[in-house]
């Protein structure tokens, strides 16, 4: 039970932060489908941060938590500084969003895979040395107990085998969230997404609005995709996330575009992804009887649930869709 | 200069629209290249591994890597290389296919990013009847147009699918498109993973390969073409492909069913006005696209050789997602589509040049597709800056009135773009109600 839940807490996450994500790009009126670029631009940054820091021996593997923080940081702000281009597109050129990024779509694995292959001569970019768990994971060790002592329940629950970036996670999630509904940055922000010639008229650069949107947005997901390599494919970069960012944009609609509804789709999908993952090994009620396994579905059907249920819920709460209503549109200062 | 020929009246051929895509779309391709360039000339300073001859190499590929015959005595030689040019002609196959099918439906107000998961459920398909299909009792060819049918069947029902949530239900297509491609996904393995009969297990490092077709004796016609381009995987396919986008355009330009899917596309409630049945009509553009990708899968893969790797269920084919800057760079232009798609396919040759010659890798054919992508986007203000040169170049006062006509015909596009998006605000705000 514990490790389901800590497990589906790794597959929701980067779910959930790179749907917050495009929240923020969307109620600022801009289309953000590069979630699936930015994120895998982000987990190459990351990685690649890791790397470097590790052949030039900055870190020991006592400071590993210290250098996570660090390569998330990084990795966010590239992946703000990559998702300037979408906006430039979008935003000052005003061109369309969709196509704008459909092409960093297209740009982010093909840059990442060419710069892969460049420096390891392969098709993936992985730690220096050691392995995600052993450098970044949160063990008994990282508090100086010994190996195998017992934190009880709630101790092994949030303190075993965990990552901080979980956590990080979910205090930024708390934190934009309570921006953007409870302070007038946010009411500002959310207007340029609804009205963007009313919040015009009334002294908002729509402008700058949108660009910061954007680029909270791109840091975001930047920052998902790192923690997404990290938690589920051993701090290692591929060139792709396994259609995390078109799947968070999923989890965003099917949440109504608002963080708390995000937050239930996120673990949700969570579960499923969880179950398509660890199906085999998984042991719900602790009897020793591995029932999905040997109900003898293909593991391609726990694998296909998912996107399966994504359309399915869509199928039903589309027509109580709110979509932010200037989403997608330029704006146009000569429009009124 | 004047923009009307003041002998037959008719618009000169520069200031048309058609002569501005073109335009635009040389000049991404341009700066696409460049971008390519570029990155290759930094990489080469900046790693020790690569020599500045290297570099050098480098560059030239990106440009003439179609007309590279290898390496003799440490030199890259350059030629005529008939070996190339036929394979880039058939890689240019699918993506013409797969251009067809976004441009189909990018011209009647779908955004059909679906072409991978449509050209996966065709590729099963194409597969297993090809194989399955014994070809001693069936004359081989009646096999090859069964497969081909079984491929465009299975696009088009897997396009519909999108199509027909859209049409009722009101959602979005893109989403419907991106879950859909990652179910095809995991039905395609799962189809092969539990059918041992169609794994290519007699070869060995062919582990995890469907047979080729050519094992069951079906094979597209070479119609004569390998002799043109000896050595090079080069089929009839590609005629089929250059017929099959000249009956787009008659489809889309020429009919009433293609003009009734173009006005449902640009206003689907003025369409509805008008008596167009909205929703049939959407259904039917994204069949139609299904089954052009699919097309494209079927042609890819009868041509006998080519060989499926089944344990898709982590990756989607490129082939699909690159249907896309194919049919951007043509401005959705079916006959376009035939030069650009095999232009990509240039590209992708210039990649793999670049792999087995030098240094650097094939990834940069895509560096590059995903700039003039991203140039495309914008390609519209390209266009208007070509308009306003002309304008300044020509003595207007002539021709006022197919200026107007010009910037009228610019509006309307750019009015059919941004209503592409209102849609799917004024539909939530139907839901609303």
């Amino acid at each position: 039970m514990i490790l389901l839940i800590q497990q589906t807490m790794i597959y929701a996450i980067p779910l959930m932060i790179v749907a917050l994500a495009g929240i923020f790009a969307e109620r600022s009126g801009v289309i953000n489908l590069a979630l699936e670029g930015i994120m895998i631009f982000g987990a190459f940054i990351g990685v690649l941060f890791v790397r470097t820091m590790q052949e030039n021996q900055v870190f020991t593997q006592e400071q590993g938590q210290i250098l996570m923080l660090l390569a998330f940081l990084v990795s966010s702000v590239c992946g703000a500084l990559f998702s300037l281009l979408l906006s430039f597109s979008a935003i000052t050129l005003k061109a369309d969003q969709t196509i704008g990024g459909t092409a960093l779509n297209l740009l982010a694995p093909a840059i990442v895979l060419f710069f892969i292959n460049i420096i390891a001569q392969q098709n993936v970019l992985m730690m220096y040395t050691g392995d995600a768990a052993s450098w970044f994971m949160i063990k008994p060790s990282t508090f100086g107990y010994e190996r195998g002592h017992e934190f009880g329940l709630l101790g092994s629950l949030f303190l075993d085998k965990v990552y901080l970036t979980t956590y990080l996670c979910l205090i930024i999630f708390v934190v934009l969230s309570v921006i953007l509904y409870k302070t007038k940055f946010g009411l500002r922000l959310r207007s340029c997404g609804e009205n963007p010639q009313a919040s015009d008229s009334l002294g908002i650069n729509v402008y700058k609005m949108r660009y910061i949107g954007t680029t909270i947005s791109g840091a975001l997901a930047g920052a998902g995709g790192f923690t997404y390599a990290l938690t589920t494919s051993n701090c290692a970069s591929t060139g792709e996330v396994a259609g995390y960012g078109f799947l968070a944009l999923a989890v965003m609609i099917f949440g109504n575009w608002t963080p708390l509804n995000v937050a239930l789709g996120g673990i949700l999908f969570g579960l499923f992804k969880c179950i398509a993952a660890t199906y085999a090994s998984l042991d719900i009620n602790g009897d020793g009887v591995y029932m999905l396994a040997e109900i003898g579905v293909s593991p391609y059907v726990y694998r296909l649930l998912p996107y399966l249920i994504t359309l399915i819920v869509l199928a039903f709460t589309s027509k109580k869709s709110r979509v932010p209503k200037a989403e997608g549109i330029p704006y146009d200062k000569g429009q009124r | 200069m004047y923009r009307v020929d003041s002998k037959t009246g008719k618009q000169k051929f520069y200031s048309t629209a058609g002569f501005q895509s073109i335009v635009s779309a040389l000049i991404s391709i341009c700066i696409g290249l460049i971008v390519g360039m570029i990155i290759v000339i930094v990489v080469g300073l900046t790693r020790e591994e690569i020599s500045p001859k290297g570099m050098v190499e480098g560059v030239k590929l990106v440009f003439f890597g179609l007309f590279s015959t290898g390496r003799v005595e440490n030199e890259l030689t350059f030629g005529f290389n008939p070996a190339n040019i036929g394979n880039m002609l058939f890689r240019g196959i699918p993506l013409i296919m797969t251009g067809l099918s976004v441009a189909v439906a990018f011209k009647t107000g779908l955004f059909n990013i679906g072409a991978p998961g449509q050209y996966l459920m065709s590729t099963a398909a194409t597969l297993y009847v090809a194989l399955v299909v014994p070809t001693d009792t069936i004359p081989a060819w009646l096999v090859w147009i069964f497969a081909f049918a079984a491929g465009i069947i299975a696009g088009a029902l897997w396009g519909a699918i999108p199509g027909l949530l859209k049409a009722t239900l009101n959602i979005n297509e893109v989403i419907t498109c991106i879950m859909t491609n990652w179910i095809a996904a995991n039905l395609v393995t799962w189809f092969f993973d539990a059918r041992d009969y169609l794994k290519n297990s007699g070869e060995s490092g062919k582990i995890g390969y469907v047979k080729p077709t050519a094992l069951n004796g079906v094979e597209t016609a070479k119609m004569g073409l390998d002799k043109l381009f000896p050595g090079s995987q080069i089929n009839g396919g590609i005629i089929i492909a250059i017929i099959i986008a000249i009956l787009i355009y008659i489809l889309m330009t020429k009919t009433t069913f293609g003009y009734m899917l173009k006005a449902c596309g640009s206003n689907r409630h003025a369409a509805k006005y008008a008596g167009i049945n909205d929703k049939v009509s959407i259904v039917a553009s994204m069949a139609i696209a299904g089954a052009l990708s699919g097309a494209g899968a079927a042609l890819y893969y009868l041509s006998g050789h080519t060989e499926f790797y089944w344990s898709t269920y982590m990756s989607l084919p490129a082939e699909g997602f690159n249907g896309i800057p194919v049919a951007l760079l043509a401005s959705n232009h079916p006959i376009g589509v035939i030069f650009t798609g095999v232009f990509m396919s240039l590209l992708n040759i210039d990649g793999l040049m670049l792999k087995s010659l030098t240094a650097y890798n094939e990834f940069i054919a895509d560096i590059i597709i995903a700039a003039i992508v991203y140039l495309s986007a914008f390609s519209m203000i390209i266009k208007q800056l070509i308009g306003r040169k002309n304008k300044k170049a020509g003595e207007t006062n002539v021709n006022d009135e197919t200026d107007a006509e010009a910037l009228a015909a610019q509006k309307a596009i750019a009015e059919a773009a941004a209503k592409k998006t209102a849609e799917v605000q004024a539909d939530a705000e139907g839901g609303n109600k």
